[in-house]
């Protein structure tokens, strides 16, 4: 599905991902931990598209393409989806049509007829009960006025809609109470399947409880320092991201 | 006629007028050609406003009246069918459109058009004639104190115009529609005249449109009297789409006395040269007003709004919103001058102007100006000027929406809250989707005139 191999990235000639290797295959859930600053949300972002980094070495294949080739909304309709950590506010553009014209551009890439809107309202009404988010929020505009809790909900409920091949979630259980978090995790392990993959990145173990991920992937500094199954969480909550540093020192 | 190139343009017209005053009176009506020597004189006094007039500071107004342009004053005879060549792209709604064509009535074998609860429209040259005691009443009262000499110059020279007279208590559902057409074999200027009255308690909704139908240069120098009565409910919509070869200047005036209602909408979609002067005197208390304009320039148009709320009674309300993109190399200004007399305490005032440019080379000069004479009000005032917001842009492309699309999002997201606040619903959807055209570019500057002139 993923094969990421040596991938530097700077932003204004710093760099901030110094030679990342990751493969994830279908089916699979992986999590990325790391400590603040570690560049886990730019390798998201990367992944995604977002055009304010300079690549400056390495490769990332998706379904064996070209990934950094592709503008963000060609990965979209590759089935590649970012759910954000911070999303943003679209004042005036309303989350029926927002979602609609964006399901309807993928659908015309994968050559299916649009939704017509009573399959659309059909589809927003099963994905809403699933994630528990109310229509008021639905009628909005993209994300206006929504709470923190509230924008990262939306996240997932987008991802139920467009339902992904290769879902990255930046940070989706940061700010979330515990009821929230449950809904989170349960949007993600609703839409597990043998052809689909997860990648989680999170600070904290929390998320992993609900999560179960099949690999864990420490980030610090810049490069993947330790790799390992679901216990690798566990241990790293214990021992706390001062075991990896002197870890990574030894490296 | 030749090119003003050796003389100012205040002699240009004074020669103009003298040359041609009889056969500016004999195609007009005796009450506004009552009103011709005055302006005359107030012309030469006033001056045109040019190089450091602050109130058109941006606006090259020299070069706009400089223009080699035939100017006619006999009624003219049009040698072809309006109705083939034209058919407006707004209406939906039901009543057909009062038409003015280079300035005159376009008299379809009806003087007037009557509509339910009494309310009259038609010809103001005839009405001034056949409805003295109104348009006496209110012809040149309140354009009539202007400082500014194009509007002197409109009342020296209109012949004729639209009149809209809504009698105590009328209400008025659909809109009456004016399409504002310039047709010509060579380029032409011209200078209406409207009056609408709304009496107490009544209900008047118009919607104007301006269309060129010839690709030749035409300029438009027009004023608009607007009187509400006690309590009346005004809503005004105009739809501007002229070509880039076209020049048009309104000055609008809008009389309000105590606990009206008055909603003015400009759309600027196309245009060469456009300057909209809004003029609004709160003469009652409890009067409220809603100025507000959406301008989406292009290529190398000039756009130039300019409002002035005058404040003159207690517990007033007024709001300003004027919202622009603008694209290429095109130019843009905004002012909003709000004046609070010394006895009107309890104003509510606000404005807020807001743009959007898409390349380096588009420019706006957004100006407030608040004159605050009471000591218990509340005023506010906000200008922006920014780009596409690229998070946000990003957002949308991450979810499939193409880059084009994405940014049509957006821009169509920032115009519309400038169009929900038209109070007809039929009419808000049609503008809704006159915007959309515009903004991915289908609606062509003639795109509803069967000659394609573009």
């Amino acid at each position: 599905m993923l094969v990421i191999k040596n991938l530097r990235v700077s932003i204004d000639n710093q760099e901030i991902l110094k030679g990342i290797d990751l493969e994830v295959n279908a089916g699979e859930v992986h999590a990325i931990m790391g400590p603040n600053g570690s560049g886990k949300s730019t390798l998201a972002s990367v992944l995604a598209g977002r055009d304010l980094y300079q690549i400056t070495s390495g490769k990332v294949l998706y379904k064996g393409e070209d990934l950094l080739e592709k503008s963000p909304e060609e990965r979209a309709k590759e089935g590649l989806f970012l759910g954000f950590q911070y999303p943003i506010e679209i004042p005036g553009v309303s989350m029926a049509n927002f979602m609609r014209t964006a399901m309807n551009e993928i659908r015309k890439y994968k050559g299916l007829e649009p939704l017509t809107s009573s399959e659309f309202l059909k589809k927003m009404r099963e994905k809403k009960d699933l994630i528990e988010i109310s229509s008021s929020l639905t009628n909005r505009s993209v994300n206006e006025g929504f709470s923190g809790g509230e924008k990262k909900k939306n996240e997932i409920f987008q991802m139920a809609m467009f339902e992904p091949e290769l879902a990255i979630l930046d940070e989706t259980d940061s700010g979330l109470d515990i009821d929230a978090l449950r809904i989170v995790a349960r949007g993600v392990n609703n839409m597990k399947s043998p052809l689909n993959s997860t990648i989680v990145i999170t600070h904290y173990q929390r998320l992993l409880e609900y999560i179960v991920p099949d690999f864990v992937h420490v980030l610090y500094n810049g490069r993947i320092v330790k790799s390992g199954g679901k216990d690798l969480a566990l241990l790293l909550e214990e021992k706390g991201y001062e075991w990896v540093r002197s870890e990574s020192v030894n490296m | 006629m030749s090119t003003i190139t050796n003389i100012s343009l205040e002699e240009h017209f004074l020669d103009l007028y003298r040359k041609n005053s009889s056969d500016i009176a004999d195609n007009s009506a005796p009450l506004m050609n009552s009103f011709r020597e005055n302006a005359i004189a107030r012309l030469e006094e006033l001056k045109f406003p040019l190089n450091g007039n602050e109130a058109y500071k941006y606006a090259d107004i020299g070069s706009v009246f400089k223009q080699d342009l035939v100017k006619t004053f006999a009624s003219q005879k049009i040698s072809f069918n309006i109705r083939e060549i034209f058919h407006c792209d707004v209406p939906d709604l039901n009543t057909e459109p009062l038409l003015l064509v280079n300035g005159r009535f376009y008299n379809n074998g009806l003087k007037y058009k009557k509509l339910p609860g009494g309310i009259i429209a038609g010809s103001l040259l005839q009405a001034a004639n056949d409805y003295p005691e109104i348009v006496e009443k209110h012809y040149g009262r309140y354009a009539g104190e202007s400082e500014d000499g194009l509007v002197a110059l409109n009342t020296a020279f209109a012949q004729d115009g639209i009149f809209i007279y809504a009698p105590p208590g009328a209400r008025m559902e659909e809109p009456v529609q004016i399409v504002n057409i310039m047709i010509s074999e060579k380029g032409l200027m011209a200078q209406h005249r409207n009056l609408f009255v709304a009496a107490e308690g009544a209900e008047l909704n118009v919607v104007i449109c301006d269309h060129t139908l010839s690709a030749h240069s035409f300029l438009t120098n027009s004023v608009n009297e607007v009187y509400a009565g006690k309590g009346s409910q005004v809503n005004l919509t105009k739809i501007q789409n002229e070509h880039n070869g076209s020049s048009q200047i309104t000055h609008s005036y809008y009389h309000q006395e105590g606990d009206s209602n008055l909603v003015s909408n400009i759309i600027s979609l196309h245009g060469g040269f456009i300057r909209n002067n809004v003029n609004v005197k709160l003469n009652g208390e409890h009067a409220e007003n809603h100025s507000t304009g959406l301008y989406l320039s292009d290529q190398g148009q000039y756009i130039d709004n300019f409002v002035f709320i005058d404040h003159a009674s207690p517990n007033c309300f007024s709001n300003q919103l004027y919202k622009g993109v603008l694209d290429d190399t095109a130019r843009g200004a905004f002012t909003g001058r709000i004046l609070v007399r010394r006895d009107a305490q309890k104003t509510n005032a606000y404005q807020s102007n807001n743009n959007m440019l898409l390349t380096n080379n588009a420019k706006i000069y957004s100006r407030p100006q608040l004159e605050i004479y009471a000591d218990d009000v509340k005023c506010s005032h906000g200008s922006t000027v920014g780009q596409l917001d690229e998070n946000a842009l990003f957002y949308l492309r991450s979810r499939g929406i193409n880059y084009r699309e994405a940014r049509l999002m957006m821009m169509f997201a920032f115009a519309h809250d400038v169009i929900q606040n038209i109070k007809v619903m039929s009419l808000r959807n049609r503008i809704d989707d006159l915007v959309n055209k515009r903004l991915r570019g289908e609606l062509s500057r003639c795109n509803n005139c069967s000659l394609q002139c573009g």
